[in-house]
């Protein structure tokens, strides 16, 4: 990882945000995909969207490994990949959260808990020689919270993968996931019970 | 279509494979897949059941190369699942059409590691285009209809439907989805089959300009009946064709512009046309390391038109100076449209006389070539091939195995007419030929199939001649029998001293005569030049039973002409007898 750009994303490092059916096993086939093709996959987030049809992959990859067109294109051919966007650090909002419990004896506990109100992260869990902090933020953020945090001793941490929207560009046209049903409609579609295990 | 009654899922699955013209299938039943095997009883689709479930998914490989249509494949869970895992590898390697239904355990039963349960969608998820576990009797239908929707569009390829026990026993409405609930349930899946006007248009106006072009044509041409377009192309514009192994015979061998097979076994001329030219027409080609040799060398002055349908292949190998994504014969078409418009509106096509002289001069120096054997020694099997050829009708189906004798096969053989010539070329499947001969009979019963097998292949699938003799399925099998894994042989005596590691299988053993009557064929050894062409006229002469023909021929004999691997197309090995003239090929 070399070349780190303002945003905390070294030169190599893509951001693809991939719309899939929300189906079992469609997390499991881009992964294979990534695995079998000796793609690197440097953070990976996942989670169902406002539709429970589609789910969202942002994926940040290593495109030290391949050229980014081929790992689009080969993404591209699983049947259950709808759209994939590239999503530019400088045209896109991302977010990552951050949760760390960090060795905080009584008398250093203030100093985290400044630290941490400083950033404008969350005190989620105190004991007696430690706390549990969270902080949600874009990744150069976090990289550098956890670099303060560092000196007291963080004991576990777990960052999830970035997550990323393209940044509103006002009067740009929104597209909407393809199909898009009324809300009417997705209601009853719930209720005839068309629900899907992920 | 939906109707009230009732129906097991079982009856579904057979119902919505009969609502796809299915007219065989290839199979072997087991514990989960039983439920399936019941309505079959009362179906119009025959199924040929198999001996090993590796030749059922070669039948229906060899079903759909013959066909066009996609090959079915049944079989249970567990161990046959895996066993079936081969040829879905090879169909993907090689877009072949086809669809696997595969039993699974119950779903109760799902991950509890019961008796016969694999995880057969994990396994195959690299193997196929597409797989899906169905977990309802309702969802079968539309996932048997998304299974023949993915296997036959776009870039075609295998997929598998996995169908747990109580699946199949639970009941279900049948209902018949319509194209709509198809296509709305695959919104991802939108391959594009018309190429961008614009890109037509460029690659129009490359090759009027190109002074040294060569269509350079794979098997995507086969895979969209394109073989009329292309030659439509090629006698336009008078440029020669080079068809890469699985493309044999998507353009007439005997055509005055067709010079035959390129890459790591080609012509001389294929080869070397491709690494002069200045403007290489890859058409549902996808510059695979057996064609370009070492990639940087590759036709290195060439500017490149690629023609897939696959956006992936473009620029996968070789950045492309105009990618056309869309189906091989509408885009051919519309090429040979746009230069009609052009020459109509007075633009004039470079000359390419000078080119094909040059071509034709290395046609003339450096055809296929070998010693033929002297009196009393051991055949040649490129002698045996040609008496097959001349003796066999035109439009033979020749169906081959992996090794020297598919490579002599492909060289030999004239391929006139399209889909004559089935083989593995992707994956390189060993044993492929017997089981996929027997498909291609079953698709194709009017014509002569000759299966085309090294004695090292023939081993690995030969079982299903029982198969072939029980179903009366009356194909003809030519073993190359050298006693050795030849093409390895080849390699160790030519990159590693001659130092020969577990390559000999010997000539004692098997008997292949009787071990070919025990599976009730006609079986014929020859041994001599002398009594070849009398056993390939009795083997030709015999249309009620499968017939294997031993040839023992000579196994110091290696394939040429021959790149090495990893080498440039420039340092193509030629045959002995034209080494001295190797300076003219340029």
């Amino acid at each position: 990882m070399t070349a780190v750009n303002p945003f905390g994303l070294a030169a190599q490092h893509h951001v693809l945000s991939v719309l899939v059916q929300n189906r079992p096993g469609v997390l499991a086939r881009v992964a294979n995909l990534f695995a079998r093709r000796g793609y690197n996959i440097f953070s990976l987030a996942v989670a169902p969207t406002e539709q429970d049809d589609y789910s969202r992959i942002t994926i940040v990859v290593d495109v030290e490994s391949a050229p980014l067109e081929q790992i689009v294109k080969q993404l591209f051919k699983l049947v259950d990949v709808v759209r994939i966007s590239e999503l530019d650090p400088r045209q896109s909002v991302e977010r990552e959260l951050l949760m760390a419990t960090v060795r905080a004896t009584p008398d250093q506990r203030a100093q985290v808990v400044e630290l941490t109100n400083i950033f404008e992260g969350t005190i989620v869990a105190v004991g007696a020689e430690a706390l549990t902090v969270s902080l949600d933020g874009s990744p150069s953020k976090i990289d550098d919270f956890m670099a303060l945090l560092g000196q007291y001793g963080i004991v576990e941490s777990q960052r999830t993968g970035r997550i990323a929207l393209p940044r509103l560009d006002r009067g740009a046209r929104v597209r909407a996931l393809p199909g898009s049903p009324t809300p009417a409609a997705r209601a009853s579609a719930r209720s005839t019970g068309k629900g899907k295990a992920s | 279509m939906k109707t009230n009654q009732q129906i097991t899922g079982a009856q579904a699955l057979i119902r919505a494979l009969e609502h796809e013209r299915v007219e065989v299938m290839f199979g072997l039943p087991g514990g989960c897949i039983l439920p399936a095997y019941d309505p079959l009883l009362e179906s119009p689709i025959r199924h040929v059941l198999v001996r090993h479930e590796q030749g059922a998914g070669h039948m229906a490989e060899g079903y759909a190369h013959v066909t066009g249509r996609p090959g079915v494949a049944m079989v249970t869970s567990g161990p046959a699942a895996t066993n079936l895992v081969t040829p879905l590898c090879d169909a993907y390697m090689d877009s072949v059409p086809m669809v696997a239904i595969t039993g699974q355990v119950p779903t109760a039963a799902i991950g509890t590691d019961a008796f016969q349960e694999c995880d057969t969608v994990g396994i195959t998820r690299s193997t196929t285009k597409h797989n899906e576990l169905v977990m309802s009797a309702d969802d079968l239908p539309l996932a048997i209809r998304q299974a023949f929707h993915l296997a036959t569009t776009g870039r075609p390829g295998p997929v598998l439907v996995d169908v747990p026990k109580d699946v199949l026993q639970a009941s279900t409405t049948w209902h018949w989805p319509t194209d709509d609930e198809v296509l709305d349930s695959l919104p991802g899946y939108r391959p594009n089959v018309k190429g961008h006007p614009k890109m037509i248009k460029g690659a129009a106006r490359l090759i009027l300009a190109a002074t040294r072009p060569v269509l350079y044509v794979g098997g995507g041409v086969l895979k969209a009946r394109a073989a009329e377009a292309l030659r439509e192309l090629a006698e336009l514009t008078q440029i020669p064709v080079v068809t890469t192994l699985m493309a044999r015979g998507a353009f007439p061998d005997g055509h005055p512009l067709c010079l035959g097979m390129p890459g790591m076994h080609g012509t001389a001329t294929a080869v070397t046309a491709m690494q002069k030219s200045d403007l290489l027409i890859a058409l549902g080609a996808r510059f695979d390391d057996r064609v370009t040799g070492k990639v940087a060398a590759f036709a290195p002055e060439a500017k490149i038109i690629h023609v897939d349908i696959d956006p992936a292949e473009q620029g996968k190998v070789r950045t492309p100076d105009v990618p056309i994504v869309g189906d091989c014969r509408l885009v051919i078409e519309e090429i040979v449209r746009a230069l009609r418009d052009l020459l109509g509106s007075g633009e004039r096509q470079a000359d390419v006389g000078p080119w094909r002289s040059r071509v034709s001069g290395w046609r003339e120096q450096f055809p296929l070539a070998y010693e033929p054997s002297a009196p009393g020694a051991h055949l040649k099997p490129q002698y045996c091939l040609e008496r097959l050829r001349d003796a066999s009708p035109a439009d033979t189906i020749v169906v081959s195995g992996v090794g020297q004798h598919q490579m002599w096969a492909s060289q030999y053989w004239r391929f006139n007419e399209p889909y004559t010539w089935v083989n593995s070329g992707g994956l390189g499947t060993m044993g492929f030929a017997v089981p996929a001969a027997i498909g291609a009979k079953v698709g194709r019963p009017d014509r002569t199939v000759w299966a085309i097998d090294g004695d090292g292949c023939f081993q690995m699938t030969a079982q299903e001649l029982v198969t072939a003799s029980i179903e009366r399925i009356p194909v003809k099998v030519g073993i190359l029998n050298n006693a050795y894994l030849g093409m390895v042989r080849q390699w160790q005596e030519m990159f590693y001293g001659e130092r020969y590691s577990e390559v000999h299988l010997g000539h004692v053993l098997p008997d292949y005569v009787r071990w070919a009557e025990a599976m009730g064929c006609v079986g014929i050894r020859v041994e001599s030049p002398e009594e070849v062409e009398s056993a390939i006229d009795k083997a030709n002469s015999i249309k009620d039973k499968p017939v294997v023909v031993e040839f023992r021929v000579d196994a110091d004999e290696k394939v040429f002409p021959m790149v090495p691997a990893g080498q440039s197309n420039d340092d193509i090995l030629l045959p002995p007898s034209q080494t001295e003239r190797r300076e003219r090929l340029r």
